[in-house]
């Protein structure tokens, strides 16, 4: 079938929950309304109000529930309005979810999965647009996916909710439904900590994930080299081998992010590509970011997040060494 | 008045139904205070000592309520905002607590947007805020005042405004405006809480408008009113008729009072979101026609209108030219608004520390380099400063 991002994730939903009965999915407005995004649409009706819930506003409990769930055997898919309200239950995820395992050496654990569509361009009010992505992938123990396509998103949940471990499953709505591609139907799994290779090539390697991924393929289109396009996928844990491999043919990169530069993810795929890779790099990695501000607010929101000319000057530079 | 009748022991079986042994919600009787009924009727010895002018200004700021919501709702759809949450059906909610409040009280408000005019913000900068501009924020501040966005996030704030009042021993209260919703996070109960244990000039104003986006108030919570929940956290409540300017008016002046002694209050207005959560809402997916129905019987505004005509007073109003005026100041605002000088790219990272750091410095410097050196970045960049 032809599906968008969000249809993909609607898709995974009845997928699952129809395949486990042990699935439960909640959070603000899922239910009834079917989300603000309308990606749990039709669940209540197909599976009941026992396995669908609407919960009070509350985004600590819900992370904190959905942990006490999977500690007890049920498998969560908690959403989380927008990833601008995930920070109260930081404490959540830090504290209980991301290390049951660790301090119970196993006994316990917390198969689950906390959804939330982040990412700026929305035209939605204040604490609508972060991409915080740096800041949960610097947890120990939890895993952070962030597909950038319906097919990836599809296969990517499926595999996310059967994980055995927490997973943070950041949905680039920004692109929610920019496009549509073929999804197959029924059940396939996208396997977590693995990158996608989105375009071959000899000259330079760039790597993105998620809400970037559209205005970094346009960007290498308009260069006049031949650009390798590395999709991240899975943040946490990240894919090292198939980037310092692209970068030892290419031997030169970028990385290509929305969160805030400073300490982001973008500074941790450096560091790797300088750990294995070093010797084979003719020119300093660039970095194409958001700035280490707020995101605007939505009149100059528009500024902040990368566009495809930007993306292209930081590749540019990368060749001119 | 509303009448808290919380059991002092939970033997005293007269008022604890079942087990004695437990307390129960049933143990406590929360009335909700009225002074004029739904059908306009009133003992005189209940209304608050108003004047003729303040009357008649109370119905005034909830015309200007209304029809800036519609106003706003209208732009929206022509596509001259981002998104907007219409306060249709609370004004009454909105006018009758606001107009307690003194220039020197802290204000943080969830869905209330024309306490911020009484407190003399310009209409212009509300207009700005639902644009996204950022100086729509800076001109509430200016008046004490914000808007809080993330659900509940202000309220712990709202606690530490008062403890601040306190320690300086300024006469003023900080209050927060909350929603149902607000209730359930954890910050509503850390906030509370954290209020009545210091004892420091917090009022919290809860407009129960029954919906949280599409989450219904019984819903929400297991307990039988919002209400209640105060007297955990040893604070004293009121639940009042929020379509009831009056009653509004009459209780949270008082709870003002009780707070500037140091004795945070609680108020848990009963009222109705009438319209959708914001422009991007559908509610036809989660309530009936029948019910929003039976609630645009409870019109705020009608109901305050029959009491001014028993009053004497609504001869002295002339509601279609106070409503022309509000149109007009909305038609100037716009403009004004509309003419919002177009914004320099330092504002993004402008604000972010009193000193711009030097790397921050260099990412604005290279970003109007970029600008500057590829001006297809426009192709992309669709500047909204009008929203």
């Amino acid at each position: 079938m032809q599906a968008t991002i969000v249809e993909a994730v609607n898709d995974a939903l009845h997928t699952e929950m129809a395949a486990d009965d042990d699935v439960v999915v909640f959070g603000e407005d899922v239910a009834e309304s079917g989300g603000v995004f309308r990606a749990t649409d039709e669940l209540l009706e197909e599976f009941g109000a026992d396995r669908v819930v609407d919960t009070p506003l509350s985004e600590i409990a819900i992370v904190g529930a959905a942990t006490g769930l999977a500690m007890y055997g049920k498998r969560p898919v908690a959403e989380i309005q927008f990833s601008g309200f995930l920070p109260p239950a930081f404490d959540q995820l830090v504290t209980n979810a991301s290390r049951i395992r660790w301090r119970t050496r196993g006994e316990l654990t917390a198969p689950m999965v906390v959804r939330m569509p982040y990412g700026a361009g929305v035209r939605a009010l204040e604490h609508h647009s972060e991409s915080m992505e740096g800041a949960y992938a610097h947890i120990p123990g939890l895993k952070v996916v962030a597909p950038s396509t319906p097919h990836d998103t599809k296969g990517l949940l499926l595999a996310s909710i059967r994980d055995p471990d927490p997973v943070l499953f950041m949905e680039p709505k920004r692109i929610y439904r920019s496009f549509r591609e073929d999804v197959p139907e029924g059940d396939y799994e996208v396997p977590l900590g693995e990158a996608a290779v989105r375009r071959e090539g000899e000259d330079v390697t760039v790597v993105s994930w998620g809400s970037m991924m559209p205005a970094t393929l346009e960007a290498v289109e308009e260069l006049d080299a031949d650009a390798e396009v590395v999709d991240l996928r899975t943040i946490s844990p990240l894919d090292t081998e198939t980037v310092v491999e692209s970068v030892k043919k290419t031997g030169r990169a970028v990385v290509v992010h929305e969160g805030p530069r400073s300490n982001g993810v973008g500074g941790d795929v450096v560091a790797r590509i300088n750990d294995e890779a070093l010797m084979y790099l003719e020119a300093p990695v660039e970095r194409v970011t958001g700035f280490d501000t707020p995101v605007p607010l939505l009149s100059m929101e528009d500024y902040y997040f990368p566009h495809p000319p930007r993306i292209l000057d930081a590749i540019e530079n990368a060749l001119a060494v | 008045m509303t009448e808290n009748a919380p059991t002092d022991h939970p033997a005293n079986a007269a008022v604890s139904a079942g087990d004695p042994r437990f307390l129960t919600q049933d143990d406590l009787t929360v009335d909700t205070h009225q002074v004029v009924g739904p059908d306009g009727s009133y003992d005189a010895d209940d209304v608050p000592d108003l004047d003729a002018e303040q009357f008649r200004d109370l119905y005034r700021w909830m015309l200007t309520d209304r029809v800036f919501s519609r106003r706003m709702v209208s732009i929206q759809r022509r596509g001259e905002l981002g998104t907007f949450g219409s306060t249709r059906g609370q004004e009454a909610s909105i006018i009758g607590s606001a107009y307690t409040l003194q220039p020197e009280d802290w204000l943080y408000v969830g869905r209330a947007w024309t306490p911020m005019f009484m407190r003399g913000v310009p209409m212009e900068d509300m207009i700005l805020f639902w644009r996204g501009i950022e100086e729509g924020q800076q001109s509430f501040a200016e008046h004490n005042s914000q808007i809080a966005i993330s659900i509940g996030s202000h309220l712990p704030l709202v606690a530490g405004l008062a403890w601040g009042m306190d320690l300086s021993g300024d006469d003023a209260v900080a209050t927060a405006y909350l929603g149902d919703g607000a209730t359930s996070t954890g910050a509503a109960h850390e906030a509370i809480n954290f209020a009545g244990a210091l004892g420091v000039p917090a009022l919290f104003y809860c407009q129960n408008n029954q919906y949280a986006i599409s989450l219904a108030a019984d819903e929400q919570t297991g307990a039988n009113t919002l209400a209640q929940k105060a007297l955990a956290y040893g604070m004293d409540a009121i639940r009042v008729d929020g379509q009831d300017v009056l009653a509004v008016y009459e209780a949270v002046s008082e709870a003002r009072e009780r707070v500037r002694e140091g004795e945070p209050v609680f108020v848990e207005s009963v009222t109705y979101r009438l319209d959708a959560h914001t422009t991007s809402d559908d509610p036809t997916r989660y309530r009936s026609d029948e019910e929003v129905d039976a609630w645009e019987q409870h019109d705020p505004l009608e109901r305050y209108r029959e009491f001014l005509k028993s009053e004497g007073l609504w001869e002295d109003v002339d509601h279609d030219a106070i409503v022309d005026e509000i149109e007009a100041e909305f038609d100037a605002a716009l403009e004004a608004a509309n003419e919002f000088a177009e914004r320099e790219i330092v504002e993004i990272f402008a604000h972010v520390y009193e000193e711009m750091p030097p790397e921050l410095q260099r990412q604005y410097e290279e970003f109007v380099d970029l600008l500057d050196r590829r001006p297809e970045m426009c192709d992309f960049i669709e500047q909204r400063p009008k929203g």
